[in-house]
């Protein structure tokens, strides 16, 4: 019997579902995040806005990390196979996942892009995510930590604008930072009052992938990380997927 | 426009609860959507208007419950205003989001035989 209106229409039956919309991703993304565990590889899901310098980390920190930890990447991209290819240029061994029009990456996507790392070796995988404020926010990918760019350029205002993306955000790298001598009136401290509103416990690094600076700070970060996802025992006769 | 993807999700869900229970049509959609989940209701209704077609949602009305933004403390559970510093007025500890961010598929009704 119909249980909204009290009709007594006894064709119509309501079910009470209170589940997330999303929860197939997710579900796909705890798929993806058992895959990392069990290889002891840290996951993380760097976002930003188009030109943030997304790339330009990848490649910083991996040659900041050569000889110590193994990175691989997949960049997810509208159109075009250039971060990938700069990156594998770097030396770190990575695919695009061309979206087409999708403005974000989903765990699926990640999903698949992952079968062509199978034999590789690696430490840390980096998801960068497509240039985008918006959209990256709401999709688990089975990430261990969100790492959101931000370039100086964008002005300190952007976490006001585009809070879910910071909300979600375990770590702000504020890049670029050797352009602040010539913006006047900006700061770091201005960039972390406008976070305080938006991330109850703002964590930000402030780096320069041109000068170096900022960048041990990182290192640091991940290498912290590094050294949680690794200690994570591997469970004995689990299924490799 | 992210809008069309949760449509889509929304919709592979709904199909699937709907054929499990042996419903011929679905009348009624309900998501609850919060201010801070980064999904717009406006557009959501949008990209639904566009993806019910030829599915068992054709007849059906969406409905979006919004739900406004609430953070508290995360140790004595004071209120944090919404806009402010995320930290307690009373105890200094990091605030948490309470509600807000929900993407929720709450409730459908279906016609069945």
């Amino acid at each position: 019997m119909c249980q909204s209106c009290g009709c007594g229409d006894t064709g119509v039956a309501a079910l009470d579902i209170h589940d997330k919309v999303l929860a197939a991703n997710d579900c796909m993304a705890l798929h993806n995040r058992g895959h990392f565990a069990r290889r002891g590889i840290l996951a993380l899901n760097l976002m930003g806005s188009p030109g943030a310098g997304k790339t330009a980390i990848v490649e910083a920190t991996s040659s900041a990390l050569k000889g110590r930890a193994r990175l691989g990447a997949v960049s997810g991209d509208l159109a075009t196979d250039r971060d990938a290819r700069r990156l594998r240029q770097a030396g770190v061994p990575a695919l695009t996942i061309t979206t087409g029009s999708a403005c974000h990456l989903d765990a699926a996507m990640v999903h698949r892009a992952l079968d062509s790392f199978r034999s590789a070796a690696l430490d840390i995988f980096v998801i960068e995510n497509v240039g985008n404020l918006v959209c990256p926010a709401i999709y688990d990918l089975g990430q261990a930590a969100n790492v959101v760019a931000l370039s100086v350029t964008e002005g300190e205002d952007k976490p006001l604008k585009y809070p879910p993306i910071f909300r979600a955000a375990d770590l702000v790298l504020l890049t670029k930072i050797d352009l602040l001598p010539h913006l006047s009136g900006l700061s770091v401290a201005a960039f972390e009052e406008s976070l305080s509103h938006v991330m109850p416990e703002p964590r930000i690094i402030p780096i320069s992938a041109r000068t170096g600076e900022g960048i041990s700070d990182w290192i640091d970060w991940i290498t912290d990380r590094l050294a949680a996802s690794s200690a994570v025992p591997s469970p004995q006769g689990e299924q490799q997927t | 426009m992210h809008e069309y993807s949760i449509v889509q999700a929304l919709l592979a869900r709904v199909e699937q609860e709907a054929r499990a229970h042996g419903a011929s049509a679905v009348l009624r959609v309900r998501v609850r959507v919060g201010a801070v989940s980064g999904v717009e209701p406006e557009l959501l209704a949008c990209a639904y208007e566009f993806f019910r077609v030829r599915t068992l949602c054709e007849r059906a009305e969406l409905n979006i419950d919004r739900v406004e933004e609430q953070w508290a403390c995360r140790a004595c559970r004071t209120t944090v205003e919404r806009g402010a510093v995320l930290l307690c007025p009373r105890c200094g500890a990091p605030a948490r989001l309470i509600q807000g961010d929900e993407i929720m598929l709450e409730r459908i009704e279906m016609e069945v035989p």
